[in-house]
């Protein structure tokens, strides 16, 4: 019996890594703030490098409580879409070069987001995970964590709620 | 607010480079409630396909007013930070459109404050989002 050989790791590494990059950049605010997303396998890592804008109190310094906010909600809804985006691109429900060429699917719009700020951000970089706990047809809940220094003490944490964009057109 | 109080407010907010590069503006400020303005900025947006802003820029424009109100209450003694702040988007806000806030510092213990937002655009008859949050506070 035939047996359909594996695509080659560049070409499945190319279409992922486009279909990121196209969705990450079609936001404005994500650029603003100066965000970016790494990838391992379906796992991504969203990055805010440390810049003077994103500074809420000048004496400590501090991070701006609404910098870490937008960071842990753009982590929350990158990461949410990217779950059912990566399943359509692996099936071929969806063509990748379609997502590059711009035509994007809708994002998931925010119901509700809580944020619980356990420490002050230090002026340096930080970085963020989501955790997706309920990818619905109407809803999903997602979980977000953002640390610095050290992966073991998170600086802020936040649940959030989701609308899922309608399916068909 | 008079203008010298306007003034002194913008200073304040000048000197925070998170609030000064979203633009951020004080309309009111006093007695445990502040009142803010973000003009419509294309760098904000959220949505591509629609033009509406991105809600984390609502969120660090509420955290940013319900801090100031907090500081604005007579029993506050100095500074404050956020411990928790929920949001609850109602709609999307208007491409286009300022987004414009208030909050009320509501009540004081001997170290948290509790305070309630409200965000719109510039329609005064529908609310875009709501806030409530603990801030740490040190009362005098």
């Amino acid at each position: 019996m035939a047996h359909k050989r594996p695509e080659p790791v560049q070409v499945i590494k190319q279409r992922r890594d486009a279909a990121l990059h196209a969705l990450v950049h079609s936001v404005p605010y994500i650029e603003f703030l100066g965000i970016e997303f790494e990838r391992r396998g379906d796992e991504l890592t969203a990055i805010m490098p440390f810049k003077e804008t994103l500074i809420g109190n000048p004496m400590l310094p501090a991070l701006h409580g609404g910098a870490t906010a937008a960071f842990l909600e753009m982590t929350a809804i990158i990461g949410l879409s990217w779950v059912s985006l990566w399943d359509e691109i692996e099936t071929g429900g969806i063509d990748a070069t379609m997502i590059e060429a711009g035509q994007l699917p809708r994002l998931p719009k925010t119901i509700d987001f809580t944020v619980d700020y356990l420490r002050s951000g230090l002026p340096r970089d930080a970085y963020a995970r989501a955790q997706v706990n309920r990818s619905g047809r109407r809803y999903g809940s997602v979980h977000v964590e953002a640390w610095q220094d050290n992966r073991a003490r998170p600086f802020a944490q936040a649940t959030g709620h989701f609308l899922m964009p309608s399916r068909d057109g | 607010m008079s203008e010298k109080e306007r003034k002194a407010a913008q200073q304040f907010m000048e000197a925070i480079p998170h609030a000064k590069a979203l633009g951020m503006q004080f309309t009111s400020l006093g007695d445990g409630c502040a009142e803010m303005k973000m003009p419509y900025d294309q760098r904000f947006i959220g949505d591509p396909e629609t033009g509406v802003i991105h809600g984390g820029a609502v969120f660090a424009l509420l955290d940013t007013t319900c801090g100031a109100a907090v500081m604005a209450h007579p029993d506050v003694k100095g500074t404050t930070a956020t411990i928790d702040l929920r949001i609850d988007y109602m709609r999307p806000a208007t491409p286009g459109q300022s987004i414009r806030t208030r909050a009320t510092c509501y009540r004081v213990t001997r170290s948290v404050a509790f305070v309630r937002a409200e965000a719109l655009d510039e329609d005064d008859t529908s609310v875009v989002a709501t806030a409530t949050g603990a801030f740490v506070a040190e009362k005098k």
